[in-house]
């Protein structure tokens, strides 16, 4: 009865974490729209789950598992960049561009 | 009634999703995402998953948004200062993928599972019922999902030497 509006829903929150990627430039940033991206597709997990048994919501916890390592791991990253570059801007890890 | 509660707090995640992408300050983001989160969290109890709504509030809006926002203070991002949104050509670029994007996701709108694969409706409900909200995910968790299951252990093992590796100055 909810999967209809719940896929819906989801798909639109998936895209607004994609556009958020494409026209973001703060590297932090850009990390929550990844997280944006993942809880739509726990949405369409749960959502499946009422019709397809428990199996839908055992993968959402996987998924959260790779969300928490995602985020350490990433923000390591930005943290270290940061103290190199003294800024988290996509615009200045330019590192292996050519020139 | 559910379907509308449903719809109220789809709305509210869609709004704040889209204030999180467009606002300037990275702690605005983060807190309009904590909200789009709880949203979240309210769906999921409407959907039958009360116990992944409470890991939703435990670990995303808990402590995988205080990790962000805790990255936000420590580097001292919450000063005003020149936007980092791309110039009109870059968010032109990116509606128009974005767009298309949600066009060709729109069917998923319209989606219906087929007999064949359905359960009877009320068949998770029985089963919670039965063994209880916990109960529930945890007995296939521990024996038909058990090696994935270590296998995240060991995921999230790797990921906390690596974030302690890569954000110290000198072991």
């Amino acid at each position: 009865m909810l999967l209809g509006p719940a896929l819906a829903i989801s798909a639109v929150l998936f895209t607004l974490g994609v556009a958020g990627v494409l026209f973001r430039r703060n590297a932090i940033v850009i990390f929550m729209c990844v997280e944006l991206m993942l809880n739509a597709v726990n949405l369409t997990f749960v959502a499946l789950a009422q019709g397809l048994g428990v199996a839908g919501q055992v993968f959402v916890f996987f998924v959260m598992a790779v969300a928490a390592a995602e985020a350490a791991v990433g923000l390591a990253i930005i943290l270290a960049v940061y103290r190199h570059k003294q800024s988290v801007s996509l615009q200045n890890m330019n590192l292996l561009k050519d020139g | 009634m559910i379907l509308t509660f449903f719809w109220i707090f789809g709305v509210i995640a869609m709004g704040s999703a889209l204030l999180c992408i467009t606002r300037k300050n990275p702690v605005a983001s983060a807190l309009w995402l904590v909200v789009t989160l709880f949203a979240l969290a309210a769906m999921f109890v409407l959907l039958d998953a009360q116990f992944i709504a409470v890991l939703q509030v435990l670990v995303y809006a808990g402590a995988i948004m205080v990790l962000f926002l805790f990255v936000i203070m420590l580097l001292n991002l919450g000063r005003p200062g020149p936007s980092d949104i791309k110039g009109p050509v870059g968010v032109l670029i990116a509606v128009v993928l974005a767009g298309a994007m949600l066009l060709q996701l729109r069917v998923l709108g319209d989606a219906t599972l087929a007999e064949a694969v359905r359960l009877p409706p009320g068949t998770v409900a029985a089963l919670q019922q039965q063994q209880g909200m916990v109960g529930a995910v945890a007995t296939p968790l521990f024996e038909a999902y058990l090696v994935p299951f270590e296998i995240a252990s060991v995921l999230l093992l790797a990921a906390i030497v690596g974030a302690v590796v890569l954000a110290k100055r000198k072991l």
